[in-house]
Formats: C-alpha cells, sequence, structure tokens
C-alpha cells in the first residue's frame, strides 16, 4: 500500500474550533439591517378543501409588510420542483402544507398576522393508511393521477385514477422454479415506520434583494446550487438572479434537499424588497419537511437444504406522503439489499402510494434500511430454521466479485466476505453477553452510492500555502478530507491548506452534499486541479533545475528532482517567480469531474442487547461496525460518520414514530417524539476494513449512508436472540415488545 | 412590559431593553448578538440552548431575561480565554465529537459544569449528565469520550 503522509491520518475537522467556540455561522444566526420576519400559516387539518382564503385582516394588520398565498407564486405547476414549497390551492393535503406567509417587522406581529388569515375548510376524510390508500374504493387524494406502470418490462398508465403513482415489477430466474426447490420456504410481513431526519438545527431561511433585483439566501442546505435551482424555479426567475451564500448546516442526513422556507422567505423579500428571515419551530420542523416514508414489505425466501438460497420474492409498498419527493429509491434500496446474496429467482414488486402525510423525502441511505430490516430479519429466521450460524450462513450466499443482480453490473472489487469474516472474529474473541434475557444479533447492508458532477479550484499562494476553492456544502468533514487529499497532492503541512466554501456566483458548481458522494466525487475534481497547478509549478520548475517537467515530485513544500533530493525549489520561489514581472502569472489550478462509476460499500454489524420481559424495555449492550471503507482518507470522521448512523439506526428500532390521530401528529415535539440520547447507547465499536476500490479517490469507498442499513435489523435479530420473539414491525417500543412476549 | 436590565454575561455588564416574557436565549440571541446559544426546540427537551447561570447548566429557553439579572451568565463565546480555548473544548475538538455542531455549545457546556463538580467521571456518569443535550451526528461515542479524557488528564 502507498504510504502517505497526511491521508489516513486522524485529523480535526477544520470547522470544529469555530463550532466548539461558537462563532460557525448557521443561518438562522444571521440577522441583516431592516430585516423582516417572516411566518407561514400551515394547515390544520391532513386532507380538506379550502372554501375561502380572506388574507386581508392580515394585510391590514400595523407591522405587516406582505402576505402571499398561492396566487401569488409566479405560474407554480403542480409539477414544478418537488423540493420546493407547494402552497395550496383549492386543497390541503397534509397538515402542516403551508397556504399562506406574511412578513412583518416583528415575528409576534408575523405570528398575530397568521392568525388572522380567515381560512373556511370543508374536512374531508384523510387517507392514512397506505393498504387502504390502495383498494380501488378508495377516497381519491388527487381525482387525476394515475398509475405510471412498469411491470416486466411493459410501460403504461392504468385507466382509472389511483392513490398508487408508481407499480413496478422486475424480477429473474424462475421465481416459481425457485421456490419449488428450496426446503424451507418462509414468508413474513415487516412494516417501518416513517422518521423524521432529526437534525437539531430546524430549518431557517434569510433572503435578501438588491436594488437590481437579485436575491440572496442564506439557508440550511446541503445543496447551495440546488437551492439556486430550487428558488429559481419557484420565482420564475433566472438562476443567475439568484446568489446563495455558504454556511453552517446543523445536520440534515438527506433532508435539507428539500427547502420548505428559501423560496418563500425569497418571494417575500422580492414583494417588499427587504430581507426576510423565516425560521421553522419545532413543531413545524416535524410537520412540515420531508420524514422518510414508511413501507410494508412482504418477503417471501426460500433456501435449499445446504443453505443456498433458491428464490426471493418481495412486494414493497411505500407511503410516500401526499405527493412524489423521491420517485425511485423504493424500488432501488429494495434491489439493493436483495443484492446482498446471490439468489438466482427473484420477483420484485414496488408501490408507492400517497396518503395524507407530509410529502417525504431521503433520510441516510434512503429506502435502504427498510428493505434490510425486511432482508435480514428475514435471513435471520433462514438461518435459524436451518440451525446455521447467522455469518457462517451469509457466508455462503454473499456475493463476491464478477456476480450481478437483475440489470445491475457484475460487483467490482468488494470487501464483503472480509466484513462478514472480521465480523465473526470479532465476535469469536469477545465475551459473549451472559445472562437471562440477553442476546445478539447480526446483520448486513449493501450501498452502491451515487455520484454527481463537481468541481474545484486551487490557488497556490506565494508563501506555499495552497487554497482550495469549492461550492460543496460540508455535512460530514468533507473540507477536511479534501484539505488532506490537497496537502498529500502538494506535499505540504495539512495546515497550509485552506478551503473556502464560496457562495453559488463564485464558487465552481458542484452537486449535492448527499449519495456518500463529495469526498469522492469532489475528491476526483480536487485531485485534477492540484494536478493541473503542479503541471503549472513543474513548467516552472524545470528550466531552474534543468530537467523535463515530468520528472518531479512534490514533498515538503518542495518541487523535487525524483531521485535527487538536492534539486528542489520550493513552491513559493516558484510561486513568487510565476507572479513577478516577466512570470507566466498566478498558479492557479482547475478540475471537474461528471458522474464517475462509485464502488460499492457493504456493511456488517452486530448488537447485544438485553430485554426486560417485565417492562418491554430493551437496552443495548454493546454494539460493533464493520464496513469496507475501501481507504480510510480520515478514520476519526469516519468512526464518527458510523457511530452517528448506528445511533439513527437505533432510535428508529426502538423508539421514534410519527403518532397521528385523525391525521394530524400528535408528538411534534423532542420529548414525545424521542431520539436517543447519551444514557440510551454504549459505546459503538468500529472496525474499518480497507478493501481498495480500485477507483479514484485512492481507492476510498462511501462513507456516510450505509452504515444505517443493518442497524434495525441487526437489533431486531438481537431482540429475538434474547427473547424467541420475533418483532416485525417497527418501533420496538417497550409497548410493542411486551405484547409481542405476552402473545407469544 | 418592556424592562431595562443589566446583565453580567461572560464577565461582561450588558445594559439591554427587554419584554418582561422574553426568554435569555432571546435575548442573547436577538438582542446582544451572542448566536453561539442555539435554538433546537424552545421547549427545554434539545439542550442546544443551554447557558451557565452561577455554574450550573441551564435551558436558556426556559428562563426569562429578567430572572436572571444580578447572575452570572457564561456562554459558549465566553469559555474560552484569549488565545486559550478552554480543556472541555479542546477536549472535543481532538477526538473529534464535533460534527454538525449546532448541539456543540450546549454540549460543551453541560460538560463543563459537570466536570467542575465531578472532574473524574465514570462512563455511566457522563452519559447521564449530558442526557439532557441531544445530538443526532455522533451517536455520543466521541464526546462521552472527550469528556473522559478531560476527567482523566486531571487525575
Amino acid at each position: 500500500m502507498t504510504e502517505y503522509t497526511v491521508l489516513g491520518k486522524r485529523l480535526p475537522r477544520v470547522d470544529a474550533q469555530d463550532k466548539a467556540t461558537g462563532r460557525a455561522m448557521y443561518s438562522g444566526d444571521i440577522s441583516l439591517p431592516n430585516m423582516l420576519y417572516g411566518k407561514v400559516l400551515r394547515s390544520p387539518y391532513a386532507h380538506a378543501k379550502i372554501r375561502k382564503l380572506d388574507v386581508s385582516k392580515a394585510k391590514a394588520l400595523k407591522g405587516v409588510m406582505a402576505v402571499i398565498t398561492a396566487e401569488d407564486v409566479p405560474e407554480q405547476k403542480e409539477k414544478s420542483s418537488p423540493k420546493s414549497p407547494r402552497l395550496a390551492r383549492e386543497k390541503v393535503l397534509y397538515a402542516g402544507q403551508p397556504i399562506a406567509a406574511v412578513a412583518a417587522i416583528n415575528l409576534d406581529i408575523a405570528v398575530e398576522a397568521v392568525s388572522l388569515i380567515e381560512v373556511d375548510y370543508e374536512e374531508l376524510p384523510p387517507v392514512m393508511d397506505a393498504f387502504e390508500a390502495m383498494k380501488p374504493d378508495a377516497v381519491l387524494i388527487f381525482p387525476d393521477v394515475y398509475t405510471n406502470l412498469q411491470v416486466l418490462g411493459q410501460t403504461g398508465k392504468t385507466t382509472a385514477p389511483s392513490n398508487i403513482t408508481w407499480q413496478v415489477e422486475i424480477g429473474s430466474g424462475d421465481i416459481e422454479a425457485g421456490f419449488k426447490g428450496a426446503y424451507v420456504v418462509l414468508e413474513n410481513i415487516f412494516h417501518t415506520q416513517a422518521v423524521h431526519q432529526g437534525y437539531l438545527e430546524p430549518r431557517s431561511a434569510l433572503a435578501a434583494v438588491d436594488p437590481r433585483r437579485k436575491v440572496t439566501i442564506w439557508t440550511d442546505s446541503h445543496g447551495a446550487f440546488g437551492v439556486r435551482d430550487v428558488c429559481a424555479d419557484f420565482l420564475n426567475i433566472p438562476i443567475s438572479h439568484i446568489k446563495v451564500m455558504p454556511v453552517e448546516v446543523g445536520g440534515s442526513f438527506g433532508a435539507k434537499q428539500f427547502h420548505p422556507l428559501a423560496p418563500i422567505a425569497a418571494l417575500l423579500a422580492l414583494k417588499t424588497g427587504r430581507p426576510v428571515k423565516i425560521v421553522m419551530t419545532r413543531e413545524e420542523d416535524f410537520v412540515a419537511t420531508s420524514p422518510a416514508p414508511a413501507s410494508i414489505i412482504t418477503l417471501k425466501m426460500g433456501v435449499d437444504k445446504e443453505g443456498n438460497i433458491t428464490a426471493a420474492a418481495v412486494s414493497v409498498v411505500c407511503d410516500i406522503g401526499a405527493f412524489n419527493r423521491q420517485v425511485g429509491d423504493s424500488l432501488g434500496s429494495t434491489i439493493q439489499e436483495l443484492s446482498l446474496y446471490r439468489i438466482p429467482n427473484l420477483s420484485i414488486k414496488v408501490f408507492n402510494v400517497i396518503t395524507n402525510k407530509a410529502p417525504t423525502g431521503p433520510y441516510r441511505a434512503p429506502n435502504a434500511a427498510d428493505a434490510a430490516f425486511a432482508v435480514e430479519s428475514q435471513m435471520d429466521l433462514l438461518a435459524r430454521a436451518l440451525q446455521m450460524d447467522p455469518i457462517d450462513f451469509r457466508l455462503k450466499n454473499a456475493v463476491a466479485e464478477g456476480d450481478r443482480v437483475i440489470t445491475n453490473p457484475p460487483f467490482s472489487r468488494i470487501g464483503f466476505t472480509e466484513a462478514l469474516l472480521k465480523m465473526k472474529d470479532y465476535l469469536n474473541r469477545r465475551d459473549k453477553p451472559e445472562g437471562k434475557n440477553r442476546g445478539t444479533g447480526i446483520a448486513c447492508g449493501l450501498w452502491p452510492a451515487f455520484g454527481g458532477a463537481c468541481s474545484a479550484q486551487v490557488n497556490v499562494t506565494p508563501d506555499g500555502s495552497v487554497t482550495l476553492l469549492i461550492g460543496s456544502l460540508d455535512l460530514t468533514g468533507t473540507r477536511t478530507s479534501l484539505a488532506q487529499i490537497v496537502a498529500e497532492e502538494f506535499g505540504i503541512a495539512f495546515d497550509l491548506v485552506t478551503v473556502v466554501t464560496g457562495d453559488t456566483d463564485a464558487a465552481p458548481y458542484s452537486e449535492v452534499s448527499a449519495g456518500s458522494k463529495i469526498t469522492r466525487q469532489m475528491g476526483i475534481a480536487v485531485r485534477r486541479a492540484c494536478q493541473d497547478a503542479k503541471d503549472q509549478l513543474a513548467r516552472q520548475a524545470a528550466p531552474l533545475l534543468k530537467v523535463e517537467p515530468t520528472d518531479f515530485s512534490f514533498t515538503h513544500g518542495n518541487v523535487q528532482v525524483n531521485g535527487m533530493p538536492e534539486k528542489s525549489v520550493s513552491l513559493s520561489t516558484l510561486v513568487r517567480n510565476s507572479i513577478g514581472r516577466f512570470g507566466s502569472g498566478p498558479i492557479t489550478g482547475r478540475g471537474s469531474v461528471g458522474v464517475h462509476p462509485t464502488a460499492p460499500i457493504f456493511v456488517v454489524q452486530m448488537a447485544d442487547v438485553e430485554v426486560d420481559k417485565e417492562t418491554g424495555k430493551v437496552k443495548i449492550l454493546s454494539y460493533a461496525a464493520a464496513q469496507d471503507v475501501g481507504f480510510a482518507i480520515n478514520p476519526s470522521l469516519i468512526e464518527g460518520q458510523i457511530q452517528g448512523a448506528v445511533a439513527q439506526g437505533i432510535g428508529r428500532t426502538l423508539m421514534e414514530e410519527y403518532v397521528f390521530q385523525n391525521g394530524i401528529m400528535q408528538n411534534p415535539n423532542l420529548l414525545d417524539y424521542r431520539i436517543p440520547t447519551a444514557a440510551d447507547l454504549p459505546f459503538i465499536d468500529t472496525m474499518l476494513i480497507e478493501v481498495g476500490s480500485g477507483i479514484e479517490p485512492f481507492g476510498a469507498r462511501a462513507v456516510g449512508e450505509p452504515p444505517m442499513i443493518p442497524t434495525l435489523a441487526a437489533v431486531a435479530n438481537a431482540i429475538h436472540s434474547a427473547t424467541g420473539v420475533r418483532l416485525k414491525e417497527l418501533p420496538m417500543t417497550p409497548e410493542a415488545v411486551l405484547k409481542t412476549i405476552q402473545a407469544e | 412590559m418592556k424592562k431595562d436590565i443589566v446583565l453580567k454575561i461572560n464577565g461582561e455588564e450588558r445594559e439591554v431593553t427587554v419584554e418582561s416574557r422574553q426568554t435569555l436565549l432571546d435575548v442573547l440571541r436577538n438582542h446582544l448578538g451572542l448566536t453561539g446559544t442555539k435554538e433546537g426546540c424552545g421547549n427545554g427537551n434539545c439542550g442546544t440552548c443551554t447557558v451557565l447561570i452561577d455554574g450550573k447548566a441551564v435551558s436558556s429557553c426556559l428562563i426569562f431575561a429578567v430572572e436572571t439579572e444580578g447572575h452570572e451568565i457564561l456562554t459558549i463565546e465566553g469559555l474560552a480565554q484569549p488565545g486559550k480555548i478552554h480543556p472541555v473544548q479542546k477536549s472535543f475538538i481532538e477526538e473529534g465529537a464535533i460534527q454538525c455542531g449546532f448541539c456543540s455549545p450546549g454540549m460543551i457546556l453541560t460538560a463543563k459544569a459537570f466536570l467542575d463538580t465531578n472532574p473524574h467521571p465514570t462512563e455511566a456518569e457522563a452519559r447521564q449528565a449530558i442526557a439532557g443535550n441531544l445530538c443526532r451526528c455522533t451517536g455520543y461515542d466521541k464526546i462521552v469520550r472527550a469528556i473522559l479524557k478531560v476527567g482523566a488528564k486531571t487525575l
């Protein structure tokens, strides 16, 4: 393996100091002179007709500068970006849907103005259950939505309107023969619940307008260019009339690709000519953003006597909420989790169903934890039926390089077997949890990760330091990992690299920080930018050192002739020469990358739990996660991602859920919607496996999303091991666990 | 009703005119520009607005600014001395306990108050001490390690 000086090191995040001292600026921290405060009127009903909407009293209130409704949204089309807010017109489709918004001189007046808006609703029965919504006689949420059909290669649309927006069926092999040849066939129905991503920074946006009507936006998103495009679409103005500023983001986990406030703040700013700031309350954030969808997954799997999987048939009903925001993940992630194993005969059916709930959105490996909950619970049950060790059973069926599933390309070099063996070794070495009602579960996950266009610029400065200019926003520590790449490329110390996140006018383009993309994709662009600058430096150095410009290495702040340490010149000298009177100009490198191939990531996790049979409470005693990361650019950052993902997975398994009554969320606060606290969790052991992906950058694989995928099933399998009962519905609250134990 | 009060914040006396019903959090963020204190929920469930009042960790969203007159208020902006960060801040940075950073000011102040009263805590004590401060990014692993490390160092 190549020796690196900066890559692979456990360096602290470059943003940590500002965050530890309160200096880091989040969008809600920014205020501007003459600023107005915005507030949004939201529907109190899940499903209702709007008979009358009267904003005159709100407009008349002293201190109110503007009130907007759907009528003010320029040509908002039903098919407009699903990432912008949809102000209700004739109907409200979920409790929390925006109906109107006001801008006032202070927040108190804005709140009062919202209360003065008169809406005459005609309540309609809310459609809250996805199974019910699919029935032919169900209440239709839209009269003109027909099912998009993609069944075994045939595409079309239903003739009758339906709450099913998408029905897809794919398969391979001979599913009937597969089950016929099986020794054990199990069929189970698994229910996952809708969950909030639970970021701690509530959604916020600030928009200002300059005299030329150009809009500047500060908002908690992780894709500044995405905000620009969505706002431009909403406002029907060119993207060049919008500038989005970089800010720190207080957590997202996929959610903040949807922009519920920025377009509204921008419209209010355009109406008033003054800056407008809107910040959600926590309650608004629960009901009016984009939670992860619930799924009902019916999974049938067969195995032969030797433990080979013969067939799998799955049907997924995904409750996507009131409209489509995330179309394909229900299918894509189901394919992924079934691709963990060699399954010769496969049938996959997916139904996306609309209901009167907040439109759902992505959450850390969207839909994959749901699919893995079903697949990996079922794998545990099959191993039990065969009386096989759960790891050996998985090893027997694990995919390897060259295997392919359905239409996916064959797997490149992967580390699944390595991760399974690592976990097996870990389990063998440690002390098993002794005592009553304790048990261990394991589960696996697979994630493809996603690419996307990125570009970067590096400037080498006269003191031999380097600035990196990017437009991607940093959620997971990407400024730090990218700075490591720059330092390594130039052979300079880590702290000589400054990473600048530019606004959308200044920075080169980057796609949204999602799909576990930035360190890999932007990493490639950064390497290319470094190479560009290094080529320029080499051309400067060649005549000075009297060698060909290809014979150099970059080390210790110098450009050095390969194999001749005495023949070198400092970066500083080269840059000063270059910008000097007769030089060729400043050294600035640029790099771009389009969609680049990704390398699959495999994760194996184990949970030890103790179940209190009196109360049903599950305690996580210990937890370990093995992940093939390809190459760990910064092990500390990676561990943090894994530990955070596992904590989220545990919350999802044991405590988190939206509780509805007549379509209204009953627990929109962080006390009743419980997320894990420090007292709920143990230390989370991590094992980083480095099976190089063979692709750029440095063989590193994606990191951020995959580690939540197996957690739900790992805990469920551990509960089974501890109690002998199988829970197939999330969350496994004390009440649910107790009920299941008592039923057995 | 408006009231003129003097708040002692980070060792400095600040005169401010507030509504009696305004929370300390609101006054810190919106009157005094001390935006290091965050608002994650507004009703005392998340701990992001934690400040220290006379050395004790308090949710600043749950206390009226007028009630804090005459008390020593420490916000995250006042924890580090010029050119020298506090050992708890240092440990959080070095251990990788900071990700998105939104919980960090409140978490660090809670940890500081806790370590002041219990300088060498056990893991269980540390977990209990920060159980009122939610973090969604880290799984608390590196936060707990950062706290224990400060404790171990001062042994």
